[in-house]
């Protein structure tokens, strides 16, 4: 992995887009432009922008309802996106989505999938497609620790291994199941095992750490492409924020949150890259004066969007072109 | 200056208390400082702020509950701060906004939590089992529905009970009953002219005249479909109405019928028997398009002259037990002579069984009655009220007619007119009257 | 006429087999459907023809399988979906529900599923509380599917192509007690129109609407009234969701009188929709209370007397109908 300057200053970027724009998108929410639910990947960073550099742009992402900042990597509009959680016309679900269900045919983008492990089957079925139609393209489907203890996990796992489908599954442990930590909702807590467990190659690695995470996605999808046959990621991480908006955080300390701050991802690679010359202050400054104005230009954008009209409220509901 | 309002941090959140303030006035504030800490339903939580500036005054006390949107903090710009007047207690001290939700009136509120507005029933119908459909025609035909006797599930009155207590309006049972038996008819009316002017209608005198009860002089009709009495009661209220109210006047004219019939003869020579035209559908059609000429007597006089949309030609049927029904031809002009013809061959046969369906009954807006086949030459008529004309016709006679200077004998029809003078006069009647005379010259164009 | 005499079993086989044949994207997955030919012998021998990439057979697995039919058809193919019977699909319903029904509208109209499940359905074989269900009016309930019911033969041999071109999820529901039932089928038939309820028998003095098994049943209990003079319309209803107002409402407009019949157990039932948007739409067209003939408000029990109990027959058709229309 050689990475030139201007290749290190995107990723920093990336990180630092998905930072400023969920925190305008926190502000938006408690001024009531954004509603409904809204979940924040503060803290985990470093995960969507290290196994999504990995992706070619004809494969396949599935997300959580945390996905924000999968969009934004992955190339969607940040006005697009803030349009959408505005819950306006322009945004890329043309505001029928929200905050969790963004989409976009673009950049093959399949949500955005709000029940808890409700997407792995379909990824899966990506994958098949993918598989039959002899298309060299691999799906990425990105989920929770919360979603392994779901029995939708362990049929996708079954279904992927015994047929072999092209699928990087990548769990994002950050160690609490909404607000339950991973030793009360897991027995086996060795998650890796857990796709091992179904024949499937896995591996885990620190999700905190950008380099790394890099690293074991760009081996995972190697070895994908080449065989044809799933892989199962675990990135260990953290989310800095509350599980959703409204969320009073009783389920862990402080103290916890703190340390885990300690190794913000973002820091951790602006450091490295100050340390390692690949980075001066006045770039930093600048790359966060360009995020900045992308944000303000993102909710500008939003702001000027339009509802839909009311009258088109049953559109969507069956496909338009009659067969 | 800006003010720190209570965040949202849910759609289920109205309000929260106050229960630790993290900052003082004139505390400097950055964007992501935690300001204070809001007990909700789900515990407490750390508020933050997405402003910078100068903290200038705290508008919550603590442990008070504080609506979203409410201002809880003044925050100052450097300048302002440092200008050290801009402090306004009283500005955002001022009234606060309730929440939406807390706007709302509760009698509003309690307005809109009941059910659709239902459509009021006359009060009548409320105790009556019938049909909606039975309620409906009831409505449409100004029937009574209490006098309804129900056939139906419990007793409920359906639509054939009411269409029974329609027709029956008009005719008894017994009469019906009669009509099926295959008896020839026997004319009960002289093969000479009536007498001129008409009067009011006798059972021998088979002067036109409609069956059918004006809605406001109702017959009774709880034991109506058992009494032979009830037509004659409906024929003679009408026609008693008709003869008090409406200044009748008559006209008269003389048609050569020679192209009518020369045109009838060859068009249904290629005809088989079933579908070929009596002259009465010519006279029918002739009459519906001078209406279109001569609106005016296509019309009712109710409160004053009431011009119809719609030329519906009510037809007169003898009955063969005595009385008349008169049935309606709807939208007459529009229709082709063989659309006139087979509404005939339909509703006369029905006429006679007392099997019309009631917006058969009531819909026409001039009446057209024709005794040709009784013999008769000449008929003057009854206007049904409210109608304004009725025009009758009499049967087609050898007669000699003078033409070119030249004297011949020809098929002769008699046509005449009988109007309301409240609603027209003689020489609307006249042009009228021409009109039929005309088309019934150019039979091929009807 | 034997020779033309079919099974409606082989009227699905058939259908399947064509629609494997008319379009390369098509697959069909499922419990048993390959090797073992499949659980009512609906596919048997289709895996010796058309190979393990087109009939493929699956794990116990409905939320797995049924997930990446959905998954397989946003990626480009037109999955065949066998869930073997109703009474499995629960385990399968998050997926149906939350995903099929809900991605086209949650993608603004971007990524619609054009996908089939077929599920046998209903009561008759003695397979008491839970091999019993009939669940149509679960499923009818969510917007975004649409939900057809094969009631007569002609609709098992020709549904399935319409239902495959639809760029929406379709389920159809198949009927076991109906496997083995042997019908002529029309030559000329090739498709038929999965937007339109269908008039099976025309009639002049009462409505009758149903789907599935009550469609036979009720052409049944139809000739028998005719004996007494009574002309009844039989509407299969046949398109469960969107319903077709519009045939109810012309059939209710022509003769009056609304009767409906349904093997689910009433409450909450399709009748109850039928019937309220009969209300809605035509209360005053009405000459009569729209009645009901549904299943028994009670898990389906095992013994035969007590399952045939459980759901309506022809015989309690034409009493209920006389009773409405006070035929004596």
């Amino acid at each position: 992995m050689n990475l030139n300057p201007d290749q290190v200053k995107k990723l920093l970027s990336q990180m630092l887009l998905i930072r400023r724009f969920e925190e305008k998108a926190a502000e938006m929410y408690t001024k009531e432009k954004i509603r409904g639910f809204l979940h924040l990947y503060i803290g985990e960073e470093a995960v969507a922008v290290g196994v999504l550099q990995a992706l070619q742009p004809d494969d396949n992402v599935m997300c959580t309802y945390r996905e924000h900042g999968h969009a934004l990597v992955r190339g969607m509009e940040p006005g697009v996106i803030m349009a959408e959680m505005y819950g306006k016309l322009e945004g890329c679900s043309r505001g029928r989505g929200g905050s969790m269900h963004l989409f976009d045919a673009k950049t093959k983008f399949y949500g955005g999938n709000a029940i808890v492990a409700g997407h792995l089957a379909m990824a899966v079925g990506l994958g098949l497609a993918d598989k039959k139609l002899q298309r060299n393209q691999i799906t990425c489907c990105f989920f929770g620790e919360g979603a392994m203890a779901e029995g939708a996990f362990h049929e996708a796992m079954n279904l992927a291994a015994l047929w072999q489908v092209p699928v990087l599954f990548v769990c994002e442990n950050n160690l609490y199941a909404m607000g339950t930590a991973l030793r009360y909702t897991h027995a086996q807590q060795d998650l890796e095992k857990k796709g091992a467990a179904y024949g499937i190659a896995s591996s885990s690695v620190d999700g905190m750490d950008l380099m790394a995470v890099m690293q074991a996605a760009n081996e995972a999808v190697d070895s994908i492409r080449q065989t044809g046959q799933p892989h199962f990621l675990v990135c260990n991480t953290y989310r800095f924020r509350a599980h959703s908006m409204f969320d009073a955080e009783l389920y862990r300390e402080k103290k916890e949150v703190e340390e885990w701050k300690q190794r913000d991802p973002i820091t951790s690679f602006k450091e490295l890259l100050l340390q390692q010359k690949m980075l001066n202050d006045e770039d930093y400054q600048a790359i966060e004066k360009q995020v900045q104005q992308e944000v303000e230009q993102a909710v500008a954008f939003a702001e000027s969007c339009s509802f839909e009209p009311v009258e088109e409220l049953l559109k969507y509901t069956y496909s338009e072109k009659a067969n | 200056m800006l003010e720190y309002k209570m965040p949202s941090l849910g759609a289920d959140m109205e309000s929260g208390f106050l229960r630790e303030w993290h900052v003082k006035p004139g505390d400097r504030i950055r964007k992501g400082d935690i300001i204070a800490e809001v007990e909700t339903q789900k515990g407490i939580i750390e508020i933050e702020v997405f402003e910078e500036g100068i903290i200038g005054e705290l508008l919550v006390n603590l442990d008070e509950q504080v609506p979203v949107g409410r201002s809880m903090a003044t925050i100052l710009t450097e300048e302002e701060a440092a200008s050290g007047k801009a402090i306004p207690a009283a500005g955002v001290k001022a009234p606060i906004p309730e929440t939406a939700a807390q706007a709302v009136p509760a009698e509003e509120g309690a307005q809109r939590a009941e059910g659709p507005a239902i459509p009021e029933h006359a009060p009548e119908s409320h105790h009556i089992r019938a049909s909606p459909l039975a309620k409906r025609v009831a409505a449409e035909k100004g029937i009574d529905i209490a006098t309804v006797h129900g056939t139906g599930p419990e007793g409920a009155i359906t639509r054939d009970d009411v269409e029974h207590a329609i027709a029956a309006q008009a005719a008894p049972a017994k009469a019906a009953r009669e009509a099926k038996e295959e008896a020839p008819a026997k004319p009960a009316i002289p093969k000479e002219k009536t007498p001129t002017p008409a009067t009011i209608p006798d059972t021998k005198a088979e002067v036109a005249s409609p069956s059918i009860p004006e809605p406001a002089a109702p017959i009774p009709t709880a034991k109506a479909s058992a009494s032979a009495d009830t037509i004659r009661m409906a024929v003679a209220a009408a026609m008693g109405k008709s003869n008090r109210e409406i200044p009748h006047y008559y006209l008269e004219t003389k048609i050569d019928m020679s192209k009518a019939l020369a045109w009838l003869s060859e068009t249904n020579k290629q005809r088989p028997v079933k579908e070929r035209l009596l002259p009465a559908a010519l006279l029918i059609k002739a009459v519906a398009k001078a209406l279109n000429d001569i609106p005016e007597l296509n019309a009712t006089w109710e409160n004053g002259l009431q011009r119809k949309e719609l030329i519906n030609v009510g037809y007169v049927v003898a009955l063969r037990t005595g009385g008349i029904m008169v049935p309606t031809i709807h939208e007459t002009d529009t229709k082709t002579l063989d659309e006139i013809m087979q509404a005939l061959n339909d509703l006369i046969p029905r006429a006679r069984a007392l099997r019309l369906r009631s917006s058969e009954l009531a819909d026409s807006t001039i009446t057209v009655t024709s005794l040709g086949e009784a013999g008769v030459e000449v008929v003057y008529g009854v206007i049904y009220p409210p109608q304004v004309a009725l025009v009758g016709f009499g049967g087609i006679t050898e007669q000699p007619w003078s033409e070119n200077g030249m004297l011949t004998v020809r098929p002769i029809l008699t046509a005449t007119l009988a109007a309301d003078h409240r609603a027209s006069d003689g020489s609307t009647g006249s042009k009228f009257l021409t009109a039929i005379k005309n088309y019934l010259q150019q039979p091929d164009k009807l | 006429m034997a020779g033309n005499l079919i099974t409606y079993r082989e009227c699905i086989k058939q259908a399947i087999r064509e629609a494997l044949l008319a379009d390369e994207r098509v697959f069909m997955m499922g419990e048993d459907v390959g090797h073992y030919g499949g659980a009512f012998a609906v596919s048997k021998n289709l895996l010796q023809e058309f190979g393990p990439e087109r009939i493929m057979d699956t794990p116990l697995s409905e939320a797995g399988f049924v997930g990446a039919g959905i998954g397989a058809a946003l990626g480009g193919m037109r999955p065949i979906v066998e869930i073997m019977t109703v009474n499995f699909s629960l385990l399968a319903l998050d997926q149906i529900a939350n995903n099929a029904a809900t991605l086209l509208h949650m993608s603004g109209g971007q990524f619609n599923v054009p996908l089939v499940i077929r599920m046998s359905t209903g009561i008759g074989r003695q397979l008491a509380a839970q091999h019993s269900h009939s669940w149509e009016p679960l499923f009818a309930h969510l917007p975004g599917l649409r939900i057809l019911s094969a009631g007569t033969h002609e609709d098992a041999r020709h549904m399935l192509a319409p239902a495959l071109a639809d760029p929406d999820p379709v389920i159809i529901f198949e009927y076991t007690s109906l496997l083995n039932m042997e019908k002529e089928l029309p030559e000329d038939l090739t498709g038929v129109d999965i937007q339109k309820a269908k008039v099976r028998r025309e009639g002049k003095d009462i409505s009758i609407f149903t789907y599935g098994t009550g469609v036979y049943k009720s052409l049944t209990a139809a000739e028998e009234l005719a004996q007494a003079g009574i002309e009844v319309e039989v509407v299969d209803l046949r398109v469960l969701r969107p319903l077709d107002e519009e045939t109810i409402v012309a059939s209710v407009t022509k003769t009056n009188r609304a009767f409906v019949v349904e093997d689910a157990s009433k409450s909450v039932s399709v009748s109850s929709e039928v019937s309220a948007r009969i209300m809605e739409r035509c209360f005053y067209e009405l000459d009569a209370p729209v009645q009901r003939l549904c299943g028994a408000e009670v898990p389906i029990p095992y013994p035969k007397h007590l399952e045939d109990a459980s759901v309506p027959q022809p015989a309690q058709i034409v009493s209920a109908i006389k009773t409405l229309l006070q035929h004596a």
